[in-house]
């Protein structure tokens, strides 16, 4: 693997039990670095609006994504549409410090991923179970998340997502070598990659929870599981207190496994993103891009 | 050897890793109650110095942990954990307003936070540390260390600046040695 692949895990790394917010203006992604976030996603809309407007979703203005880069001092993460290997182009033009290749946008390309291995800045791709982690991986994604069903602040596909590829991953643990070649076939996934969590029983790179984590208990919740971190989308703005329910959010993050502190992060957050049941939704986002 | 690693967020496990592989006990420190166990060293990993620095205060971890350092505790920091350490922290963009000057401010250096840029600025190189040839060093939108007080020794530079230095209890690092 050569340097650059390495460096951007090693940042994937440096994120690990973090929260990573969807902020839209420079005045939020302040609000978001002062509550504690590890790294912001600079967007247009939130995936909750992108839901309600409906339409093609593309990658946001370059120049707003400067102004959140100006406005804070904590990584800057942006989105591309799925194959959209010019849109990535422009955000590593601009020094993005992660490119999140997303299926919150509507996909460029609707069969292929973007040979993420020619870019020097690093990517972070959804997938809803191992199969799909590793095919990412190889095509060059320094860091995962589940893919959830974005805007709904439903947090059952992260929970489904993250549950199969944890359970996947302990299946693998458990084969016998000679086993992994068929196991490769099945999970359509590099045989290398596989290798890999056979020996060492997790990903090689980062693997963070997304998709309908709006409470501290949900981001509790997804560490539970086996997050190394969380991304909040729409979750904290589209909430009563956004300040409050950000540092909140992050410090569950921390100490998920305080159920006391839990309790008392919980307390008086006002009210909560509305959210819509996921499964009475009609675009579903999670399937673009296998 | 006892070692507490900070682990409120950022490269805790790799830290934890590392020192185990050196043949210490290891414990984590997330809340005041972790600082029932006795620790003859304090490691601060690399990961965001903001959000780490808030959740010290958050979680009632800053006085206890300062006090344990200024009393003469030894501590190995790394990146975000050297910018906790420092008593003057330079911001090339903005600075968040709502931020203190310092955080622990015990380290007679000053720290430019990533001064070598974005992520694109990340880089690895080889170099001379504490006497040893060829030592991996790992930077990731890495602090650089742009004065230091005479009594602080230098273990290792880049472009002629400190990388590493030791100063009485503490040794701290703007890169990784933990990765490598």
């Amino acid at each position: 693997m050569d340097d650059r692949q390495e460096l951007n895990r090693n940042l994937a790394q440096m994120l690990k039990g973090g929260v990573i917010m969807d902020v839209t203006t420079p005045e939020q992604a302040k609000i978001a670095e002062a509550a504690g976030a590890c790294a912001v996603m600079a967007l247009e809309r939130i995936p909750a609006d992108i839901r309600a407007a409906g339409g093609v979703s593309r990658m946001s203005d370059p120049a707003m994504i400067k102004g959140i880069q100006a406005a804070v001092s904590i990584p800057v993460m942006a989105k591309c549409r799925i194959g959209h290997i010019a849109e990535a182009r422009i955000l590593e033009a601009i020094e993005i410090d992660y490119i999140d290749e997303s299926e919150v946008l509507s996909p460029a390309d609707d069969v292929r991923h973007i040979d993420k291995t020619k870019f020097a800045v690093p990517f972070v791709c959804g997938a809803r179970d191992l199969g799909e982690a590793l095919r990412r991986i190889g095509e060059g994604a320094t860091m995962i998340r589940t893919k959830g069903e974005p805007g709904t602040g439903d947090v059952v596909q992260a929970v489904r997502h993250m549950r199969k590829m944890q359970s996947e991953i302990r299946r693998v643990v458990s084969l016998r070598e000679d086993e992994l070649y068929e196991a490769a076939k099945e999970l359509a996934a590099p045989l290398d990659l596989v290798k890999y969590v056979h020996e060492n029983g997790k990903l090689p790179v980062v693997n963070f929870a997304a998709g309908g984590v709006a409470t501290p208990a949900d981001a509790a919740l997804m560490m539970e599981l086996g997050a190394e971190g969380v991304f909040v989308g729409s979750g904290i703005f589209k909430s009563g207190d956004p300040a409050k329910r950000a540092a909140a959010i992050v410090q569950a993050v921390t100490n998920w496994q305080d159920s006391k502190l839990l309790a008392k992060l919980s307390e008086n957050l006002g009210p909560a993103m509305v959210g819509i049941n996921a499964d009475e939704i009609e675009t579903i986002m999670e399937e673009r891009g296998k | 050897m006892k070692v507490g690693v900070l682990a409120v967020q950022g490269a805790f496990a790799e830290m934890e890793a590392y020192w185990r592989a050196q043949g210490a006990e290891v414990f984590e420190i997330r809340q005041r109650a972790d600082l029932k166990n006795g620790m003859d060293m304090l490691a601060l990993p690399g990961g965001e110095s903001t959000v780490q620095g808030k959740l010290l205060n958050d979680l009632g971890l800053f006085a206890p942990l300062k006090e344990r350092i200024d009393g003469g505790l030894a501590v190995f920091a790394v990146c975000a954990g050297l910018i906790l350490l420092a008593e003057k922290i330079e911001d090339p963009g903005s600075r968040d307003a709502t931020r203190p000057e310092t955080w622990f401010g015990v380290l007679p250096v000053t720290v430019r936070r990533n001064a070598y840029g974005r992520q694109l600025g990340s880089f690895r190189t080889v170099g001379m540390f504490d006497g040893q040839p060829d030592v991996p060093m790992t930077f990731i939108r890495a602090p650089a260390i742009t004065a230091v007080s005479p009594d602080v020794g230098v273990l290792s530079t880049f472009d002629g600046a400190p990388t590493a230095i030791r100063w009485r209890n503490i040794t701290a690092f703007t890169w990784h040695p933990e990765l490598n």
